[in-house]
């Protein structure tokens, strides 16, 4: 397939879509399936055909739409209007009042269960309005299963321009312009990560696609995946071709088979079409793509541990220089970004790397998908500039604390991050900001916590995750976090003693500094920001079992 | 000296479907050693788990040393080198569950059927196991129960939704 036929597909895809006067997206992220989602989509069309309008309408399983815990989501397009927990029983009565009588019904309208008056159109309520999505743009709104509802929205768009009007080094000039840094935590550049891949002269580079999202209370990569795999494709084709790689790899975590199985099937419709695989658009540039499936382990997500995996070894990270640029997969400079950054990519080659930098803060650009949970009200996936403070994401998108709570700290950055408190609520969430609180941005997870959470019992939650997913490789890590359980442990049955907390921070310290890889840099992470916030109460424990001594 | 003998495996027979369905795996890939995870992650779901006479077979389909197949199968949450139960229950003890009450599902489970994380009841009916985010954070506490996502999960539903499935079977 050559440009020219990538524009008459277009023009199918257009027309098979304008012979519809409504689409019907049911999400079908993993929430929702497991509210019933299939099933109300089944019933649907079974409605539909039964009322003789299936060439009008059309109705189709949809990635993610945001709002998680208020699923079987169902919506409408082009009304864009969203229904909430729909009932397998009154599919029909929603089908007649929505586009046979026109009348939508009030009860059922997304968060009409805690809004005074909720939106017909959901763009216009504050969880979405106040969101900005990229990366999640489309999810929601087609079928992650078809490739036509990709082309439809210009899919591959971006992949046609830079393989016929641009070089590899303008193909990341625009990369760097656009000062996007990577989505998977460590927020190093992307321009620069691919310029360091382009510059090592070998015949064989590959590109990976982290997917391998074990951070626990984050689940964008999989929405992404699951809602949108061909943006994934798209993103890793375009990086193949800048740094020069004709073979990819996307690593996705065993724990999530509907991301496996969509982005395979992504893979073989693109390759149908000849939009991965060999001589892609009939130009000399070959990308090829496989799965290949995470097996449990969180440390995997480290990029040289991901790369041991990929090999089929015991995923324990090595250390770095040489770092996967130079020498990464079977030897061989390697790039490996994470899902949200690929997804990001195509946008960017789209619009220019200049829109995409004047979005967010002077020194983090873009967007950052957050995933919102724990005690707030509308937990869900959203996406919004970077600099948004963590006080609009709760209380603005988050529709605030569930059960109206008290707010005492939100937890970002997952086992590697750390806990923000309620004097902080107005801080930037951006790289820079979150550091100087002692916690990072992660791969976006952000659990919100009420008073009923203990925060000792916090700090030993993620001490316990970091010792259980330790790889044993180095000492400092594999014992270090051991020790620091055990003494976590004894202060939260109130059993330590002062002397317990100073080796305890000590232990931190050491472990901080002397560990291989960025679990082991980063597991006293939580510990830390929890005594720097909340220092009373491991010392109201450790006092209280001080006096009962003789 | 006596020495003792290892016990020895039984041997897998060539005509069972499922040993079919891994030897045609590994033929695809190519007995390359670089897919060896991809091989386990078939083999796990032809047989349930990781036998240790299938595991000699991959052993030495892929010529590689029983050890190094043996650290990988181990190191990794993913593969289980005991039965599984033929009913599996996925507590999630991610973040986000944690805060909203996972922990009261695992003693529930405890208390009713005596089991801990990896145990299975000795008549092979049910195995309990903990997951460390199934990324089902919108709806915690999540469960999945034989490859069934329950939503905000109550701990007396969850072991009334168990019971019956055990006595249906």
């Amino acid at each position: 397939m050559n440009s020219q036929e990538l524009t008459t597909l277009y023009d199918k895809a257009k027309q098979k879509n304008a012979q519809y006067k409504h689409k019907i997206c049911v999400c079908c992220g993993a929430g929702c399936i497991s509210s019933g989602s299939e099933e109300v989509l089944k019933k649907i069309q079974e409605e539909i055909t039964a009322r003789g309008l299936e060439n009008e309408v059309s109705a189709v399983p949809s990635g993610c739409m945001g709002p998680c815990n208020q699923g079987p989501l169902v919506k409408f397009l082009p009304d864009n209007t969203i229904y909430q927990k729909v009932d397998c029983k009154n599919i029909q009565y929603v089908v007649q009042r929505q586009l046979i009588d026109k009348k939508p019904i009030e009860d059922l309208l997304i968060f009409s269960d805690s809004r005074e008056k909720p939106f017909l159109n959901a763009d216009e309520d504050p969880f979405f309005k106040k969101q900005l999505k990229i990366a999640l743009k489309d999810c929601g709104d087609i079928n992650p299963e078809e490739i036509d509802d990709y082309l439809n929205i210009g899919g591959y768009s971006a992949l046609d321009k830079v393989l016929f009007k641009m070089l590899p080094e303008e193909v990341i000039a625009e990369v760097k312009h656009s000062r996007m840094r990577g989505r998977g935590g460590a927020g190093y550049p992307t321009g620069f990560k691919w310029e360091t891949v382009y510059k090592y002269v070998s015949a064989e580079k590959y590109v990976i696609c982290n997917g391998d999202e074990g951070d626990p209370g984050a689940f964008m990569d999989r929405s992404v995946l699951e809602g949108n795999p061909h943006r994934v494709l798209e993103g890793m084709a375009i990086a193949g071709y800048a740094v020069g790689a004709s073979q990819g790899y996307a690593y996705i975590r065993g724990e999530y088979p509907l991301a496996i199985k969509r982005i395979e099937n992504a893979i073989k419709q693109a390759k149908k079409l000849r939009l991965l695989g060999n001589n892609i658009l009939g130009t000399n540039f070959s990308f090829d793509v496989q799965v290949r499936i995470g097996a449990g382990a969180f440390v995997c997500g480290e990029e040289t541990a991901l790369i041991a995996s990929i090999e089929g070894k015991r995923g324990t990270p090595s250390p770095r220089p040489p770092y996967p640029a130079e020498s990464g997969l079977w030897g061989k400079p390697t790039l490996i970004n994470n899902v949200e950054t690929f997804a990001g990519i195509a946008p960017i080659i789209n619009q220019g790397g200049e829109w995409y930098s004047e979005i967010g803060t002077p020194k983090s650009a873009g967007t950052k998908v957050f995933a919102l949970a724990g005690k707030i009200k509308y937990s869900g996936l959203i996406e919004v500039p970077m600099g948004t403070t963590l006080r609009q994401i709760i209380f603005d998108i988050g529709g605030g604390m569930q059960d109206d709570g008290e707010f005492k700290a939100a937890q970002t950055g997952g086992p590697s991050g750390g806990c923000i408190p309620a004097e902080h609520l107005d801080v930037k969430m951006d790289y820079e900001s979150l550091l100087s609180l002692g916690s990072i941005m992660g791969s976006g997870g952000l659990i919100v916590m009420d008073k009923s959470s203990d925060m000792v019992d916090v700090a030993r939650f993620f001490m316990e995750f970091c010792m259980d997913e330790s790889c044993g490789k180095c000492v400092p890590c594999r014992v270090g976090t051991k020790m620091m359980h055990d003494l976590l442990q004894k202060i939260c049955t109130n059993h330590a003693t002062k002397i317990d907390l100073d080796r305890l921070e000590e232990l931190a310290d050491y472990v901080k500094e002397c560990s291989l890889c960025g679990l082991g840099t980063s597991a006293p992470n939580p510990l830390l920001s929890t005594l720097r916030h909340f220092r009373e109460e491991y010392e109201n424990r450790i006092r209280q079992f001080e006096e009962l001594q003789p | 000296m006596r020495v003792r003998k290892a016990k020895k495996e039984a041997e897998i027979s060539k005509n069972d479907p499922r040993v079919k369905f891994l030897a045609n795996k590994i033929k695809k890939e190519n007995y390359s050693p670089g897919s060896l995870i991809e091989i386990l992650h078939t083999a796990q779901n032809a047989f349930g788990y990781l036998p240790l006479n299938v595991l000699q077979y991959i052993t030495k389909a892929l010529k590689l040393p029983p050890a190094r197949v043996f650290s990988t199968v181990t190191f990794y949450h993913f593969f289980s080198l005991k039965s599984k139960g033929e009913h599996t229950c996925l507590v999630c003890t991610g973040t986000a569950c944690y805060v909203k009450g996972a922990q009261a599902i695992v003693n529930e489970l405890e208390k009713q059927f005596g089991l801990h994380s990896g145990q299975v009841t000795p008549d092979n009916k049910l195995g309990v196991a903990v997951a460390r985010c199934i990324g089902a954070c919108g709806i915690a506490p999540a469960v999945v129960l034989d490859d069934e996502v329950l939503a905000k999960v109550e701990p007396q539903e969850l072991t009334q939704k168990i019971k019956s499935k055990l006595a249906a079977s």
